[in-house]
């Protein structure tokens, strides 16, 4: 398998066709390596969403094909894609990522339920993943009490959880205050080098774009700028 | 299973909503049971009227008599007939009547009655005659005497103690006539009944009207009032075509009839009602849907597929309305008893239409463990298709649109 996890040939989104047309992903191609720690920005309607949603199996192209780890994820039947996406793709959204009525740890264990994994693997993942995300002192607490923060960094556990290959994160920080946003983005950052976990997110927020090593910049639903920040801090 | 878990995590989430769904189906299950039994109670009872009446649920005549009521018309009424009526599996008792139009006179007046030539026992097991009799005592066979409804013999003037003539046409037209004298006097809720009938014993009313070993009729009491229909066909099957067997249903139309239209409106009453909860539990699903529809896209989102959740959403619901259903029964329990030892009695129009039938408008609920049974499981039906809304709803969902704030 190569190391490219995602894959977009040529894909276009397009909504009213029939009507005015509105182009919110145009042409677009584009490739993530396994490691890549992406940041997705550009102006409001820029296309963002829509781009993290035709990724994530959630959306489909109305042209071109997208490559997860060599599958052509276009092709496949609605129920078969929910699947694909249980076992293959992480997700961390805005906000309400999590079921009220469960604790952070069911909450992150809920989709290694899903998965049918044992009692003993969801112990052990879970205590992993709570350590990393640095709250094993409120797995037993409800959303409820937990910070926004907080939440969140439960949602990246949940994400990862399923062991995918990838994690899709829209505007993951756009309700936290800043100590909280930062908080969050070293976690990921520190998930993304420890554990070489691919995370590709959009933002608004230019500290947590600084934090990204590749910026890809979307305009009217097209690549406007693609960079490879020069990672000073990189431990090799 | 976690599932299940989860439903029942999700079930008190939201504890008003639950509450409200809960108590829908709780006060549905337990008006629907009320209404019903009050229903089975009306019926019971004014079939219970019939037979304490006058008429009881089934008649043996000779064939023909019912449409020429006269002494000519009448079946020689044996031991062997007798016990031949008394071998029908549901019958539990049988009593043979003479019944004709004659004159009652006093040395006052003269007026038509209704003479019934009775067996007092065997009547008062099939009709309770004794307990109808409110002055005076009892007739026995063969003692002359006789007794007189209270408007019979308010309209003669006469008491007990006093003596009444009774003329009239006997069997093969011979003359009759005899003297009596007054035992007691008994009442009848039917003012037509209450205003004509005079009771003697079997034995003197023969005598009276030389009919050896006739009776016009033999009233019949039965093991399973509820089906008088069959009894009379176990009857008619018995005794052959030289008689004819009637159940109260084909004597008395009207108060079928009457019945009917009763047991009828009670059924409008309980469509309002299932419709009623039917709008209260659809509410509360579209409100739960529109809640959750973020969380539920969310969870298709990241990797659950629909069938599980159409599950946990089925699973939900159904502990819900089982829970409604469950408590709304055993709440109803004690309602149906109170009703059944407090019954409601009505006024004013309703209760003068019943008495001209001769009814006490007195409705005692039935305590019938079918009624319990039968509308639990209709409102437990309703709920259960109503809750399959969440579930169609969860398999049209898309992630994209229900995750758009
Ligand atoms: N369901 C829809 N129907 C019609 N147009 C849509 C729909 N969803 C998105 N669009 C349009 O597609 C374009 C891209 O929208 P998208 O949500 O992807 O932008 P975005 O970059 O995520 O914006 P934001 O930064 O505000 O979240 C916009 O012009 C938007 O109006
Ligand atoms: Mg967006």
């Amino acid at each position: 398998m190569s190391d490219i996890v995602i894959d977009t040939h040529n894909i276009s989104r397009v909504y009213n066709p029939t009507t005015i047309p509105i182009y919110a992903i145009r042409n677009v191609h584009l490739h993530i390596k396994r490691g890549e720690f992406t940041a997705l920005v550009g102006p409001s309607g820029s296309g963002k969403t829509t781009l993290l949603n035709l990724i994530g199996g959630l959306d489909k192209p109305d042209e071109g094909q997208i490559f997860i780890n060599g599958t052509d994820i276009t092709t496949l039947s609605p129920g078969k894609l929910i699947d694909f996406r249980l076992h293959n793709i992480g997700f961390v959204f805005q906000s309400f990522n999590l079921i009220p009525v469960l604790t952070a740890r069911e909450n992150a264990e809920f989709i290694m339920l899903l998965q049918g994994k044992s009692k003993a693997e969801r112990g052990t993942r879970m205590k992993q993943l709570f350590n990393q995300i640095d709250l094993e002192d409120k797995m037993d607490s409800r959303p409820g009490e937990l910070s926004g923060g907080q939440q969140q960094r439960v949602a990246v556990a949940r994400a990862l959880a399923s062991k995918p290959q990838f994690v899709l994160a829209d505007e993951p920080t756009a309700n936290l205050d800043s100590k909280s946003a930062s908080n969050l983005l070293d976690i990921m950052d520190k998930l993304n080098r420890e554990e070489n976990i691919t995370f590709l997110f959009s933002t608004h927020d230019q500290r947590v774009i600084d934090r990204a090593r590749r910026v890809i910049t979307l305009v009217d639903g097209q690549v406007a700028t693609d960079t490879n920040v020069i990672d000073t801090s990189a431990p090799h | 299973m976690w599932l299940l878990g989860l439903a029942w995590k999700n079930m008190w989430r939201n504890k008003t909503r639950t509450a409200i769904t809960m108590a829908a189906i709780f006060f549905a299950v337990i008006l629907s049971v009320l209404t019903s039994s009050l229903k089975d109670g009306i019926f019971d009872n004014l079939i219970k009227n019939v037979v304490s009446f006058y008429t009881g649920y089934v008649q043996v005549h000779k064939a023909g008599y019912w449409d020429e009521q006269v002494l000519d018309n009448g079946m020689k009424y044996d031991k062997s007939l007798d016990s031949r009526i008394l071998a029908v599996s549901q019958v539990t008792g049988v009593s043979p009547r003479l019944e004709t139009f004659g004159l009652i006179a006093t040395d006052i007046n003269t007026k038509g009655c209704m003479v019934v030539g009775i067996d007092p026992d065997r009547e008062d097991k099939v009709t309770g005659l004794k307990s109808k009799v409110t002055k005076g005592t009892c007739i026995v066979p063969g003692d002359k005497k006789v007794m007189l409804s209270e408007g019979l013999a308010l309209r003669m003037k006469a008491g007990i103690g006093d003596t009444v003539y009774l003329i009239g046409q006997g069997y093969h037209g011979a003359t009759s006539a005899g003297k009596f004298e007054v035992k007691g006097l008994v009442r009848f809720g039917s003012p037509e009944l209450n205003n004509q009938l005079l009771y003697l014993s079997l034995e003197d009313a023969r005598e009276l009207y030389s009919a050896e070993d006739l009776a016009t009729s033999a009233v019949i009491s039965l093991s399973n009032p509820g089906n008088p229909g069959l009894t009379a066909d176990a009857l008619k099957q018995q005794l052959g075509n030289e008689y004819e067997i009637m159940s109260w249903e084909a004597m008395l139309p009207d108060v079928k009839q009457h019945i009917e239209t009763d047991s009828n409106s009670m059924k409008y009453i309980q469509g309002i009602l299932y419709m009623l909860v039917s709008f209260g539990i659809f509410g509360t699903l579209l409100m739960m849907m529109v809640e959750r529809k973020y969380e539920l896209g969310m969870l298709v989102a990241i990797g659950m597929k629909k069938s599980r959740l159409c599950a946990l959403m089925a699973i939900e619901s159904v502990l819900t309305v089982l829970g409604g259903c469950a408590l709304g029964i055993l709440a109803s329990i004690p309602v149906v008893y109170y009703f059944n030892q407090k019954p409601l009695r009505l006024g004013g129009e309703i209760a003068s239409i019943y008495e001209r039938f001769g009814f006490e408008a007195v409705f005692p609920t039935s305590i019938s463990p079918d009624n319990f049974i039968s509308q639990g499981i209709i409102v437990m039906v309703i709920g259960l298709i109503l809750s399959m809304y969440p579930v169609y709803k969860v398999l049209t969902i898309d992630p994209v649109t229900s995750m758009k704030r």
